[in-house]
């Protein structure tokens, strides 16, 4: 049993390491390593993936809070439709065979790595004011390099529509969804990327609870497979921000988008040839 | 998606939000400093829970205990709440553990029942009704299987 908690727990210290330093989360790595590498049944890896998933979002959603990145009330708000999104997609989860969850999960995968890849910080114009936005509130300001910047938020109903679908796919695959929340704010809503990046790591941690609470109570979640993934993945993505902190690393996410979109295309070709 | 690199300039910090949504640039900094509090504690003492599970569990069981391969479902011990506080107070690894992942699914709960509080002492209703509406959704989630 040692080797095994030893085996799990290395591999997914490099998952949240790897994870952290390139932005997709460590949560999105455990999946198709628990299943590829390890052949774990893709029941239990989502399982585990989820409850690391809510370890190093709230971690990290705890020192964004603190220094006034995240839009609590734009997070707030699209939590309604996560948490009922991660609720249907608990659900969806019963009636889906394990090879079409595969299936969709390296879909998932190979956007997340291409967002991940591709995503730049654009300039950002300043929007003008959005009737629902300005009743609910959201318009608010971060701290920049030259001090605190104002913004206004738009495009809310559609934000809420691409929220629900984030929510969904975390329900189903066990993931943080961060690349398609940080869409709804990034693209949608015009929230500043920083923004946007640090209030989906706020939501993060609710949406997964909701479907984490479903999937405990189906017996998703086994304790000897659960242990060392968690404590394996906050521990590494905690190094991974430090080292992020510090060093470029821009031939590493390079290297890693590379190694995601391997693993996505794998699951995906295991998927169609029944091997889930 | 997520974390993204820079440490945060806490001088540009401490002057607080002053968007138009937020009523009082201190309140809002204390509220923040207490979520931020709130959220960590949590991680880490579920993470502290799932630690010390996992060494009773790993010292007790030199073999492997069970095959992932093939789904089976974890046994009813383990995924109700009276089970896995039974199983815990008897110090079971594997009890310990599950006690730690409850107790770390049910940190951002405490967050949003947080915020709910945070946004009636800021007299913004409407997000005290999200934050209660968000608050009923997961729990109807955390109950839906513990019947």
């Amino acid at each position: 049993m040692v080797e095994f908690t030893a085996v799990i727990g290395f591999g997914s210290l490099l998952a949240g390491f790897l994870g952290a330093l390139t932005g997709l989360g460590g949560g999105v790595v455990i999946v198709p390593m628990l299943t590829l590498l390890f052949g774990v049944d893709i029941r239990y890896a989502i399982g585990a993936a989820l409850v690391s998933v809510i370890a190093t979002s709230s971690g990290a959603a705890a020192a964004y809070v603190r220094d006034g990145y995240s839009n609590i009330r734009v997070g707030m708000f699209l939590e309604i439709a996560t948490t009922i999104g991660a609720l249907s997609g608990a659900a969806l989860a019963l009636y889906l065979k394990a090879s079409v969850i595969a299936i969709i999960f390296g879909v998932v995968l190979l956007y997340s790595a291409w967002a991940s890849y591709r995503h730049q910080e654009h300039a950002m114009d300043v929007q003008p004011p959005d009737r629902i936005a300005t009743w609910l509130r959201m318009d608010s300001a971060y701290p920049t390099a030259n001090g605190l910047k104002q913004y206004h938020v738009r495009g809310v109903p559609l934000g809420f529509g691409i929220m629900y679908i984030a929510g969904v796919l975390s329900g189903l695959l066990g993931i943080g969804s961060g690349a398609v929340k940080v869409l709804a704010m990034d693209q949608a809503m015009k929230l500043p990327f920083k923004v946007s990046t640090t209030t989906s790591n706020f939501m993060i941690g609710v949406t997964a609870a909701a479907s984490a609470g479903i999937y405990l109570s189906r017996g998703y979640i086994d304790p000897a497979l659960a242990m060392p993934v968690m404590l394996g993945v906050l521990v590494g993505s905690l190094g991974g921000a430090r080292l992020l902190a510090g060093a470029k690393v821009t031939t590493l996410r390079l290297v890693f988008s590379a190694v995601i979109g391997l693993l996505a295309v794998e699951m995906i070709y295991n998927g169609f040839a029944g091997k889930f | 998606m997520g974390n993204e690199p820079e440490t945060p300039k806490k001088a540009d910090v401490g002057k607080g939000h002053m968007g138009k949504g937020h009523m009082d640039a201190s309140t809002d900094k204390r509220v923040d400093q207490l979520m931020g509090l709130l959220l960590r504690t949590g991680v880490l003492l579920a993470a502290a829970i799932v630690a010390i599970g996992g060494a009773v569990f790993v010292a007790r069981h030199a073999e492997p205990v069970g095959s992932y391969r093939v789904f089976q479902g974890e046994p009813v011990q383990y995924r109700t709440l009276p089970g896995i506080v039974r199983e815990a107070a008897s110090f079971n690894g594997r009890g310990l553990i599950q006690l730690g992942l409850l107790l770390l699914i049910a940190t951002p709960v405490a967050r949003v029942a947080f915020s709910a509080g945070a946004f009636a002492y800021e007299r913004d209703w409407v997000y005290v009704a999200v934050s209660l509406f968000v608050l009923a959704v997961l729990a109807y989630s955390l109950g839906s299987g513990h019947g």
